[in-house]
């Protein structure tokens, strides 16, 4: 345990592939944030798309950032779930299943903003046409299911927030519902999370930006584990031997 | 009481031509209001103990959040897809849980002509 790394991450990171996402969260600029943040691990997680995962792999790559291919999802109840996936193949078998539950309307640029997929250097490739912000036809518990299956993580995003969450949409946690972790926002602190959400005492919390600028990618979010990956991330969710995940104090 | 006349759930049921999901044994109940929303934080601060929800929710904690209010009855709007654990625990609680092809507009405007109100 003693060379276990304290690996400072944001999991939850939009790129320009998210409609509502800057121009400026292109690969390039989201690495050069995060080598400022000291991050060692992020997770990029757009909009029912993993299209610019790969590009922002590369241009962590030489900065030794590890990162972890994802996804927002918003389930039928509108809630947001964050989930993340050992590698790049298997977070795209995970988005083909999501686009066959994603209803088919082409985006409107002029109303929810453009969907682009980029290089490492942050040039355009192409635009997504399809509306990616909407709801699957996937309920809670079937998208949390599903993730296990993949081999994914699938923790219910931001829920101390006034919608597309977890505690806003449907109240509280499921009966039957096991949840690994769950994710609060930057702008509540975890000892008010606990407060506002006694059902969240007792689990490991994760902190993240949900960057759609830059400048809200945070670096709170502690893992403490033998490397860090997605499945050492889960085990150190679940407080296996001795792994923690743990929030930066004040 | 916010209803103009005494109304109870069975009558909803009746004159919205509501269908039954589950809890038809317990259509007796007073309505003392309604409230519609698909957010379950909301219903949980803003409904009471008898009162008819509105929503397009068909998930299992509708029935948790029902219950834990005493509302009279559910009517989920739209033929919206109501989930089977959802159907079963609103059985076992004995709360009314209908459905009905109209959606949340027209059926709020429907319990409303029924002399039914919000709280605000």
């Amino acid at each position: 345990m003693a060379d276990w790394r304290t690996v400072p991450a944001d999991l939850h990171i939009h790129t320009v592939v998210s409609a509502c996402a800057e121009a400026e969260m292109i690969p390039p600029l989201i690495v050069r944030r995060a080598v400022a943040l000291g991050l060692g691990l992020i997770g990029v997680t757009d909009h029912h798309s993993v299209e610019n995962v790969q590009a922002v792999e590369q241009a962590a790559r030489p900065h030794g950032i590890r990162v972890l291919p994802g996804m927002e999802v918003q389930t039928r109840e509108e809630v947001h779930v964050l989930c993340l996936f050992d590698d790049l193949d298997c977070a795209r078998s995970w988005q083909d299943m999501i686009w066959k539950h994603l209803p088919a309307h082409a985006n409107r640029e002029e109303h929810f903003g453009a969907q682009y997929v980029v290089n490492a250097e942050g040039d355009y490739l192409r635009s997504n046409e399809r509306l990616l912000q909407t709801s699957t036809t996937l309920s809670f518990e079937k998208v949390l299911g599903l993730a296990e299956e993949w081999g994914g993580l699938a923790l219910p995003a931001h829920v101390d927030r006034p919608r597309y969450s977890l505690f806003a949409n449907l109240g509280m946690i499921p009966e039957g519902v096991a949840l690994t972790g769950a994710e609060i926002s930057a702008r509540i602190t975890e000892e008010e999370a606990i407060s506002r959400f006694p059902s969240l005492k007792g689990r490991s919390l994760v902190q993240s930006g949900d960057a759609h600028r830059l400048e809200e990618m945070i670096n709170t979010t502690r893992l403490r584990a033998p490397e860090p990956t997605l499945q050492e991330l889960r085990r150190a969710l679940l407080k296996e031997g001795g792994r923690e995940v743990f929030l930066r104090g004040p | 009481m916010l209803t103009t006349r005494e109304i109870k759930a069975g009558e909803v049921v009746a004159a919205l031509a509501l269908r039954v999901l589950a809890g038809g044994s317990n259509l007796e109940q007073q309505i003392r209001g309604g409230y519609a929303s698909d957010m379950l934080s909301c219903v949980m601060a803003e409904a009471k103990t008898g009162y008819i929800w509105v929503t397009m929710q068909g998930h299992p904690n509708v029935v948790a959040v029902a219950s834990l209010l005493e509302l009279a009855a559910v009517v989920v709007t739209e033929n919206s897809p109501v989930e089977a654990v959802t159907v079963q625990r609103a059985e076992e609680k004995g709360i009314p849980l209908l459905i009905t092809e109209h959606d949340t507009f027209t059926t709020v405007a429907m319990l409303a002509q029924l002399g039914i109100k919000g709280s605000r």
